[in-house]
């Protein structure tokens, strides 16, 4: 068979750290290639260099089986290469058709030609059968279409050689079936793919093969039907992993926290539209709940108003029975809320603070950090030492790291410590395992249900289904702004489930 | 990963390079100027302050006393993630509370100056907490804010002295001279640098560097502070009120600049607030004394003693037919290399990085376990 892509024995350094060392990834035409690994397993630098962003150290590059040098991306697309971000690159306020030529217009005279790419888009369209409407504006449609813009992009350029980078992190499973029969479609064409990815359910269901990284090494490479998951996870992660929780039935207790009718008017002029809508639930003691849904249906806007960084228009929030709707946001923190936010870098952390700093981010000015308005450095830097042995925070000058040079996993880890540290009646924890590894995902999950059987009330949201299945137990769906299901995840598929977050089927919550 | 934090040279060495940048280009210029007179002005600008001796020294440390002040309140604020603009406005606000009180307070005996100093420093916390409340409640960028108020108190100074006559000398055209109580002492500073115009104003510039530099390191103030600067929205998250937050870091640099006003009017130096249409440019030296010290408050002092130490030596160009306007041309170079500072860290960190790297591929055994995250976020 012949290899389109051969990346021989690539060797890159940074100071300290081998990032990649010694690996070989050979894709084969036609072929879903997945690509394994954890966060700081190395995937990413294995692409950067194959962009040619990074120059390896050693090790060489075969493209159909030519040694090639790249110096560049460009130099990357002219060889057939394209790839589809996590984070997609596209200008919002044009239109598909405007974004899939970007870069490449036709034009005659100065003056751009768009009917020679209309007709061109329209025909991959069809024969790939991605279908999208070339004159919308991109933020208008679904997340789903716009990765499909990603890929036809890379179709108008010819590139035969699709590289996706963890694409199914932002889609409903609805979208995520439909991105699967895409990539096959692809591949039936003739197109070779590699897939990158820490979701092994999904290389299962569309991978030819799998490269496994462990911490910059080259682990092996599989046939996907001839291994099993946990076999997967165990090359992955180096030791045995557990995939599904281990947990207890819940025993729920007394109620912890309280929202009542609680509704946000949307801040963007011209809508009226409430974005959390009447929302009404109960969490009990000993009980993880969760609020699942696609993003954007008001989630973040429902978290914000409990803890205070947002407003809410109306409603009531009780904390162990004391209303404290209009309480501050520190009362609220030392009166038994903990809360692991969604966005890491804008609320989580302050980046240029060092881990130390940033660990006692909410408990700086208690006695125990302080005396007098000064800050007791030691027992801050002893507090961070215990929570980094503690939590395996992984970084390169430990404590006095600042937190903006530690790996996206490590400061989540940072934060999800910190919170949980704090021992408090209720956790919100909003997507705790977002961009994170399975070794991490297991021992947070772990740790999220350590903290339920301790006695804590546990809010989760979360995008990610499997999350859901497993750790809640209640599910609560969202769907623009209200809640339209309250669910037993023992008596729920995921199919049904997915019906419910699409707004496709409805059951009014009972008032539990 | 024990290992104790190595200090981060990087920023001193590129303040460093900016001046050396800095006084070489001064060279060229001088050489373009006047060839035959080139070397021995250079000789002078890098020597001149000790041409009277002590008395040179107490010069330099008089100079320099107002662009600390002012160089500590633009760095403060920076630290705390504002742009300190208006310091000239607090400054001459500030200068003017002390005049006032300098000439008008009468019957106050010995504590007149403490007095005079610290209106001063009130009324520059009050020019500076007004763009600090447009900032945290209506969301003005400060920079444009504390701009107006520079006109406002240029003008709004301007005016009352001339409209007031207790304080108006109509016939200089500027302020009274304050009382002699109304002066700082000399603090036994007169005896170490005799016949020169130091006074206790420097050491209490060097005090206030030193609590500045205390509140933002060793305080749960200071902790506050930085992070509001660092991110806001961290900060609201966890429960700091990073409006309160905003507004007491422009009331701090307002005053700080306030200070260096009063200091500068009590100095006992025959300094009078002239009415000129010009806003005092104390407050945008301040900036540069600021930049050249990396904002931290020890460097801004040292910074601050630098530049007056090149100012004095400026001078004494005149004796080579230079116009002193040179020396304003070699700090204005020096803080535009310092401007550069982060590519100068950058180069330098690129310098170390290929050094270690050579170590690194001796030294990493292949199977280490404490190898830490990849390349994941590069």
């Amino acid at each position: 068979m012949d290899y389109v892509i051969e990346m021989l024995n690539i060797t890159k350094e940074f100071p300290g750290i081998i990032a990649n060392d010694d690996i070989t990834l050979r894709l084969k035409q036609g072929e879903i290639h997945a690509l394994l690994g954890e966060n700081g397993a190395g995937k990413s630098t294995l692409m950067s260099v194959l962009f040619g962003l990074y120059q390896p150290e050693k090790g060489v590059i075969k493209v159909k089986g030519k040694e090639v040098k790249i110096r560049g991306p460009l130099d990357a697309n002219a060889l057939g290469i394209g790839m589809v971000h996590q984070h997609f690159k596209l200008v919002h306020n044009f239109t598909v058709l405007q974004n899939i030529v970007l870069g490449m217009e036709t034009t005659k005279g100065g003056i751009i030609q768009m009917a020679d790419a209309r007709k061109k888009v329209v025909e991959l369209s069809e024969k790939y059968n991605l279908l999208v409407d070339p004159d919308a504006i991109i933020s208008d449609i679904t997340v789903g279409m716009q990765q499909r813009v990603e890929i036809l992009k890379m179709l108008y350029r010819d590139n035969d050689i699709l590289i996706f980078d963890e694409p199914t992190a932002v889609l409903t499973p609805q979208e995520i079936d439909e991105l699967m029969r895409i990539m096959k479609d692809l591949t039936a064409e003739g197109k070779s793919i590699l897939f990158i990815t820490h979701k092994l359910n999904e290389i299962k269901q569309v991978a030819d093969r799998c490269t496994v990284l462990r911490r910059g090494k080259y682990i092996g490479t599989v046939d996907v039907a001839d291994t099993d998951k946990e076999q997967m996870s165990e090359m992955m992660v180096g030791r045995k992993v557990n995939l599904t929780v281990e947990k207890s039935e819940a025993k729920p207790g007394e109620v912890v926290m309280e929202v009542k009718d609680l509704c946000v008017k949307s801040v963007r002029e011209g809508h009226t539209k409430n974005v959390v809508d009447h929302v009404n639930f109960q969490v009990r003691k000993g009980e993880i709940v969760c609020i699942a849904g696609i993003d954007g249906n008001g989630q973040t806007e429902l978290v914000h108003a409990i803890t205070g960084i947002g407003n809410m228009s109306e409603g009531q929030i009780l904390i162990n029975g004391e209303d404290v709707t209009k309480k501050s946001i520190r009362y609220k923190n030392t009166h038994g809320l903990s809360h692991i936010p969604e966005d890491r870098h804008k609320h989580g952390l302050v980046l240029d603070y060092n881990l130390a700093y940033n660990l006692v981010l909410q408990q700086y000015f208690e006695p125990r950090f302080s005396k007098g308005g000064f800050l007791k450095k030691k027992e801050i830097n002893e507090y961070a030492d215990l929570l980094i042995e503690k939590y395996d925070i992984r970084s390169g000058q430990g404590k006095e790291t600042i937190t903006r040079s530690m790996s996206g996993g490590n400061q989540q880890k940072a934060i999800v410590a910190r919170e949980i540290m704090r021992n408090p009646d209720i956790l919100l924890a909003v997507q705790p395992t977002r961009g994170l590894d399975v070794g991490a995902i297991e021992y947070i999950h772990n740790q999220l249900v350590a903290q339920r059987d301790s006695g804590s009330a546990i809010l989760l949201v979360s995008l990610e289904l499997d999350e859901v299945m497993n750790l809640s137990d209640r599910i609560l769906v969202i769907y623009e702004g209200a809640i339209v299901a309250d669910l037993d995840p023992k008596k729920v598929t995921v199919q049904e489930l997915g019906l419910y977050m699409a707004g496709s089927k409805r059951k009014e919550a009972d008032h539990a | 990963m024990l290992k104790k934090k190595k200090f981060d040279y990087t920023g001193v060495l590129s303040s460093v390079f900016a001046i050396l940048i800095g006084l070489l280009m001064g060279f060229v210029i001088l050489l373009l100027c006047n060839p035959s007179q080139a070397v021995p002005g250079f000789f002078t600008i890098l020597t001149g302050a000790f041409t009277h001796g002590a008395k040179g020294v107490g010069q330099v440390f008089y100079y320099s006393t107002t662009i600390i002040l002012t160089g500590l309140s633009v760095g403060f604020a920076f630290k705390t993630g504002l742009f300190n603009i208006g310091a000239s406005g607090q400054f001459i606000v500030g200068g003017f509370g002390a005049v006032y009180v300098g000439i008008m307070c009468k019957n106050l005996g010995s504590i007149h100056w403490v007095v005079a100093l610290l209106t001063g420093v009130v009324l520059g916390a009050l020019w500076g907490m007004i763009p600090g409340l447009l900032k945290a409640f209506f969301n003005v960028n400060e920079v444009i804010s504390a701009i107006m108020m520079n006109y406002i108190g240029m003008y709004g100074v301007n005016w009352f002295v001339k409209s007031y006559k207790p304080i108006f000398n109509n016939i200089r055209n500027e302020s009274k001279p304050v009382l002699e109580t109304a002066n700082i002492p000399k603090m036994g500073l007169d005896k170490l640098f005799p016949e020169s115009s130091i006074n206790g104003g420097f050491l209490i510039a060097v005090l206030v560097v030193i609590l500045v530099y205390i509140v933002l390191d060793k305080t749960t103030f200071g902790y506050e502070l930085k992070a509001v600067g660092y991110n806001r929205d961290a900060s609201r998250y966890a429960g700091i009120n990073e409006k309160k937050s905003i507004v007491l870091s422009m009331v701090i640099a307002g005053a700080i600049a306030g200070l260096a006003g009063a200091c500068l009017y009590l100095a006992g130096t025959g300094k009078h607030i002239e009415i000129v249409d010009v806003i005092a440019d104390e407050g945008f030296t301040g900036i540069s004394v600021a930049l050249l010290g990396l904002c931290h408050p020890i460097g801004v002092l040292f910074a601050g003693i630098f530049i007056a130490y090149l100012t004095a030596g400026g001078f004494y160009l005149q004796l080579f037919e230079f116009s002193v306007e040179i020396i304003d041309i070699i700090v204005a170079i020096i803080i535009y290399f310092s401007a550069f500072a982060l590519m100068v860290k950058l180069i330098l960190s690129k310098l170390e990085k290929k050094k270690g790297m050579a170590e690194q591929v001796n030294k990493t055994p292949p199977n280490d376990p404490k190898q830490e995250r990849g390349g994941e976020e590069a």
